[in-house]
């Protein structure tokens, strides 16, 4: 038992990297306390030394601390993104004119993000119920803190309250579904569940009850239709930063779990062949209901995204849309789709940042967030526009970006396992995102700039951040053979 | 003392699984109700806190009539911890959002949406 312990421990180096980094950021926060925006560093340098042991557990397929948590090639792709957008977190919060406000906090807010960062890296390893759970709540209790973060805008107030009343809500239905399904199956790893599912012994009118609450609880985390109500609200309300972190990290790690979930504790593995085409146990056709979500989230969003004039709320409704797009890699019952989930995260976490940045640097600014406001920008500020532009015309998934490879990938999944419907609504879809994306292209670059015509000066490093952003938009457009290796080698869960 | 035994009705007598899984689906529908009723922020909390505990009731009916024992009664624990911490998180925001808003109503809390 000691000895399991010990090798467990060596296994889960990056998550207590990240705990010793939280408790050194609360402890720098003491010690520097004027001068405590250098907190920053102190987490930079703790996610340095998490990624390396992250990268120390490739090729790893191992469960540790009896089956709680499984160290495997999905779990590390999945910790690899979100290390990636913990960085570029970090360094947008240090530019972020929104956070000043704040300035003798800000030790507690990086604190924050690291606890997030630790909740959402359990998530993506956990294979037992309890557990999913419990690192669930841990990275929603650090994220309803960090969206009220700036205390005194009204907004924000307003946001951290609808997202705990949601968050909350959700967490306790996910419970409650969870309850249901120990019941039945008396197990409370998934690959118990599973074990359970498959001898058929149970009713499948508390499946299909267990099941749906489970979907709400993960649905929350993931923001799909019709648990996304919380999303725009926040996504308006919470600091920039964090909105984008939520919009990328959080959703990822959402989406780990769910597949996670989803794969183990329902596949039937009698009928598992070696082609990654796989089958669910008899009893609940959750795909059907996860189709049907699909289809709402991308249409709601991006149905609603036409008409929104605030930059934040308008790539909050685009994110719920790419949810959309995201959660048909699942339906299909295909190691293809998930590998093109996993493949679009990476293109996802480029774009949408680089969106997101751009936009936090024109509010930093202009201090608007109206896209009305930009105007004639591409006039101003050309080079940061023009990369706006690229990310713009990347979420919309036109080549030669990586958003185009990104759904490329995924539509070729979903067509192969025969679902044509479905990609059409999809490709409809995409459509209509053109339309609203390209209104703020159209306002940056066809409209002469009202008023105020001076150029706007960008310090060296925040172009330095846009070109690390933009450089890869681009780059995965054209060469991505690695990148979709990767994902394709990255499906493997541990005991499938 | 057996007069008052003879006034029990044959159903709740031996009170077995079913009874306690219909107690926890009436306490998550009342919980639900709550939450989707109320507009005191307060009033909303308290029905979360209702979903939480309808969800330790099956865990530990689960525990008390199968023989699945040790691990209900553990996530049962933790839900109890959890549910301490999500509540002063969320009272620390109520009370941020008074200052604000001097209101608690959920209603009245609503300048995002346009």
């Amino acid at each position: 038992m000691a000895e399991h312990i010990l090798e467990s421990i060596s296994l889960f180096l990056p998550e207590i990297a990240l705990t010793v980094t939280l408790c050194v950021a609360i402890i720098a926060d003491l010690i520097l306390k004027e001068r405590n925006q250098n907190v920053a560093y102190v987490v930079i340098a703790g996610l340095v030394i998490t990624t390396i042991f992250v990268l120390r557990q490739t090729g790893l397929t191992e469960t540790i601390f009896s089956d709680m948590v499984a160290v495997d090639p999905f779990a590390v792709f999945f910790k690899i993104v979100l290390a990636v957008s913990g960085f570029f977190i970090v360094f947008f919060s240090m530019k972020c004119r929104e956070l000043d406000a704040n300035k003798k906090r800000i030790g507690e807010y990086y604190m924050l993000i690291v606890a997030m960062m630790l909740g959402m890296f359990i998530m993506v390893g956990a294979t037992n119920l309890l557990l999913m759970y419990l690192a669930l709540e841990l990275s929603s209790i650090a994220s309803y803190i960090l969206a009220g973060y700036t205390k005194r805008a009204r907004d924000s107030a307003e946001a951290s309250l609808k997202y705990v009343i949601y968050g909350a809500v959700s967490s306790g239905m996910l419970i409650y579904g969870v309850s249901i399904l120990y019941g039945i199956t008396g197990a409370t790893d998934i690959y118990g569940v599973n074990a359970a599912l498959q001898t058929g012994d149970f009713s499948p009118l508390a499946l299909l009850t267990a099941g749906i609450l489970i979907i709400a609880g993960f649905g929350y985390k993931v923001t799909v239709a019709p648990f996304h109500f919380w999303s725009p609200d926040v996504y308006e309300g919470a600091p920039i930063t964090i909105t984008a972190f939520l919009a990328v990290a959080s959703k990822a790690a959402g989406f780990a779990m769910m597949i996670r979930f989803f794969k183990v504790s329902f596949i039937d593995t009698a009928l598992l062949d070696t082609a990654g085409v796989w089958d669910i146990v008899e009893g609940f056709q959750w795909n059907i209901i996860l189709a049907v979500m699909a289809v709402l989230t991308m249409t709601l969003g991006n149905l609603v995204a036409i008409w929104q004039n605030n930059i934040k709320r308008l790539l909050a409704y685009s994110s719920i849309a790419h949810a959309g797009y995201i959660l048909m890699g699942l339906v299909v019952l295909t190691d293809q789709g998930i590998a093109s989930m996993m493949l679009y995260f990476v293109m996802y976490l480029f774009m949408n940042f680089g969106a997101f940045y751009i936009a936090m640097l024109i509010s930093n600014k202009l201090d608007t967030e109206d896209i009305e406001d930009y105007k004639g920008l591409g006039y101003r500020a050309p080079l940061v526009c023009v990369a706006m532009a690229v990310f713009l015309i990347s979420l919309t998934g036109i080549p030669p970006t990586a958003g185009f490879i990104a759904k490329f990938y995924l539509f070729a999944a979903v067509i192969s396992a025969g679902w044509y419907g479905l990609v059409l609504i999809a490709a409809i879809n995409t459509v209509i995102s053109l339309f609203y994306y390209v209104r703020i292209f159209r306002n940056m670059f066809l409209i002469e700039p009202e008023g105020d015509t001076s150029k706007i000066e960008f310090s060296l490093s925040s172009k330095i951040l846009v070109f690390a952003l933009l450089i890869p938009t681009i780059f995965f457009g054209v060469y991505f053979r690695d990148i979709v290796d990767l994902a394709q080698a990255s499906v493997k869960m541990f005991g499938l | 003392m057996t007069y008052c035994i003879a006034q029990i009705p044959q159903w709740l007598a031996e009170p077995g699984l079913t009874h306690f899984l219909v107690i926890s689906a009436i306490l998550f529908s009342l919980g639900l109700l709550a939450v989707l009723t109320r507009r005191n922020v307060i009033m909303v909390l308290m029905g979360i806190e209702l979903l939480l505990n309808s969800a330790n009731i099956n865990f530990i009916a689960f525990a008390r009539y199968t023989t699945l024992a040790l691990d209900a009664h553990l996530i049962a624990l933790f839900v109890i911890i959890l549910a301490a911490a999500e509540a002063a998180i969320a009272l620390a925001i109520v009370l941020n959002i008074y200052q604000q808003f001097s209101t608690v109503n959920v209603d009245e809390v609503s300048t995002l949406r346009e």
